[in-house]
């Protein structure tokens, strides 16, 4: 790896999801000198997990395609990847900041042939997908993956698997000898954008996720509807692989509870809702979609969106958090159990397949920040004077939607560039 | 109907909600309730009980204050706290129907023939004689509960229980004439009556 070159007019971006992106594009297209850090081998975050944005029902891949477009022309953009920030000293305007940078094993003479995938045999769980399916030991983190470059899990080091994929590359591409690189930098100030992951469902007891099978989350439903993810775009039950057309979706699964997250995390209603979509394009009048909610929180000009899906006949809502779930054994089906608000009626309903609409919690948590930063009860970054130089962007200030998470992002770029404008005495 | 319960309804108006808050135990947090339903969905009792929690939460709201006060709902409880585990916000659940089943106790609503109801009242008339529990007392009381007929089935078919109880000591037929008792009786029963004379000036049910 060249040299990075860092002065206390560069800012540094933590996270490569489309919140980071964003802020080290805005800010780069500025003449800002901008090191954008990912710790994955590819940048894309959560939205290149999605199978389609609501509400306009476009493909996230497109968003993205023109992001990346904008990272490969502009000069002012330093891309680290597999890079984590360790530590994080000094003030506004001067911060010395610690990188360690995983080795990839494979340089830039990577032309993304698959030569090395196809050689290797060790297989482990598709992290793009959530787990569901394989990939493996030599990958391409996805389709869409930038740089478009393969990866070799580091636990393929050492065995004869690494000899086979670097003998399969016909471009003397991979290297087994990569060493973890630590770099000190000196940044003006720093985006923060690690982003949100979803909640551990296994943690909502009741709903049994880690125990039947035909219980998954929002996040793995999303990647089964993708026609490039694990079930090439067939929405099928994990117990048995039969398609799954009746499906229950629970809402405020993890979120806005004292037990769990007490935040609202916001995407899920509209997820949930996106995703009842899905089964009409796939089976047309042939599926049954119920959606458990306490309320519907589709605001703004999603309401819309939400009144489309309520006029669908084979969509039914019922007002109930439900309480728990058990299995049928016999079919496998998961049935859902609780009473309803609007009327109290008690239910015991089974369906192929439910659907929980996870909620989002910061990616790093409390505790765990390289520096000293002010966080909400929730755990997200907060706005304040505290925090110097140190702004959030996306969800790693709050729980937002990816329209939200970008002008978030915007804003962030605004707000460092402040602070280099400062430093470099240019400030009007 | 008691004065206590002519007072409060004057008092309050028909502001049901304000009346829980003021006189029920945990009361302030009923209108915390956002009516998800898991506690109605969780608890044990299923279908078997007239109003679940979520819907005496609604109903205090409405201000159905006599449907709330006489149902038999809050003597149903448990005390599993299944709906205390699993509620979103948090609410002492549990507490609220214990609460409830109290007030409505102490303004004489409670559902005089309810089965709970009536246990807990042989319970403490048990205890509070000596200061301790005299469980065969207490056991043939629950039995004779419904009649003297169905009490004698009942005493019949729990015999041999009773004999092998007896035989490896865990009864003393002997409780039948007094019974074992608290260090001082006495004393103790002085707490209980100035206790009562406090509830007592409380509501305003004086000499009773």
């Amino acid at each position: 790896m060249s040299e990075v070159i860092a002065t206390n007019q560069t800012i540094l971006v933590v996270g490569g999801g489309i919140a980071g992106m964003t802020a080290a594009l805005e800010a780069a297209e500025c003449g800002k000198q901008v090191i954008l850090v990912e710790k994955n081998p590819s940048v894309g975050g959560r939205v290149g997990q999605l199978y389609k944005y609501f509400p306009k029902l476009c493909h996230p891949k497109c968003g993205l395609e023109i992001n990346l477009r904008r990272m490969k022309a502009n000069r002012n953009l330093r891309l680290l990847t597999m890079t984590e920030v360790t530590a994080v000293t000094g003030e506004a305007g001067n911060y010395q900041v610690s990188l360690r940078t995983q080795p990839r094993y494979v340089t830039e003479n990577c032309t993304a042939c698959g030569e090395c995938a196809r050689a290797v045999e060790a297989e482990f769980d598709n992290e793009h997908n959530f787990g569901l399916g394989k990939r493996k030991g030599a990958y391409l983190p996805y389709s869409l993956a930038y740089p478009m470059r393969y990866v070799l899990d580091p636990r393929i080091i050492g065995t004869d698997d690494a000899t086979r994929a670097k003998e399969a590359c016909k471009y003397d591409a991979i290297d087994l000898d990569m060493q973890p690189q630590e770099t000190q930098i000196t940044v003006g100030a720093i985006i923060w954008a690690t982003g949100w992951r979803p909640y551990d469902a296994a943690r909502i007891q009741p709903y049994g996720y880690d125990r039947f099978a035909n219980v998954i989350t929002s996040v793995e439903f999303e990647r089964m509807a993708d026609p490039h993810g694990p079930t090439g775009g067939k929405l099928l039950r994990p117990s048995d692989g039969k398609e799954a057309k009746n499906v229950a979706f629970i809402q405020c699964a993890g979120s806005r509870d004292r037990n769990h997250l007490k935040h609202c995390s916001r995407i899920c209603c509209m997820a949930t809702l996106k995703q009842t979509t899905y089964l009409r394009d796939k089976y047309g009048d042939d599926f049954k979609a119920s959606v458990y909610y306490i309320d519907i929180r589709a605001i703004d000009r999603i309401d819309d969106f939400y009144q489309k899906v309520r006029a669908d006949e084979n969509v039914s809502f019922i007002k109930s958090k439900v309480a728990s779930i058990t299995e049928d054994r016999e079919t496998g089906n998961p049935v859902l159990n609780g009473v309803d608000t609007e009327g109290y009626h008690r239910y015991s309903n089974p369906h192929d397949l439910v659907v929980l609409a996870i909620g989002m919690e910061p990616s790093v948590p409390a505790g765990e920040f390289p520096v000293d930063v002010v966080l909400n009860e929730e755990g997200f970054v907060q706005q304040d004077e505290a925090n110097g130089a140190f702004f959030a962007a996306g969800c790693s200030s709050d729980a937002l939607d990816v329209n939200r998470a970008v002008q978030n992002a915007t804003a962030s770029a605004l707000r460092a560039i402040q602070v280099v404008n400062r430093v470099a005495g240019t400030e009007v | 109907m008691s004065d206590y319960n002519q007072q409060m309804i004057e008092q309050f108006r028909g502001n049901f909600l304000k009346e829980v808050e003021s006189n029920v135990e945990e009361g302030e947090w009923v209108k915390m309730c956002m009516q998800c339903g898991v506690c109605s969905g969780s608890c044990p009792f299923g279908p078997h009980w007239a109003h679940p929690p979520q819907e005496i939460f609604m109903m205090i709201r409405e201000g159905e204050r006599e449907q709330v006060l006489t149902s038999d709902s809050m003597w149903m409880c448990t005390s599993c706290y299944n709906c205390i585990v699993r509620c979103p916000r948090g609410l002492p659940i549990t507490h609220i129907m214990h609460g409830l089943a109290t007030y409505a106790k102490r303004l004489g609503l409670a559902p005089k023939e309810q089965p709970t109801a009536k246990f807990a009242q042989l319970f403490w008339d048990n205890l509070t004689k000596t200061g301790r529990v005299n469980e065969l007392k207490l056991g043939l009381a629950l039995y004779f509960m419904n009649g003297f007929s169905e009490g004698i089935k009942t005493s019949l078919k729990m015999k041999d229980i009773g004999l092998g109880m007896w035989k490896t000591k865990r009864l003393n037929p002997m409780e039948m004439v007094g019974g074992h008792s608290c260090k001082d009786t006495k004393g103790l029963q002085a707490i209980l009556a100035k206790a009562q004379e406090i509830e007592d000036a409380k509501i305003g049910r004086s000499g009773a």
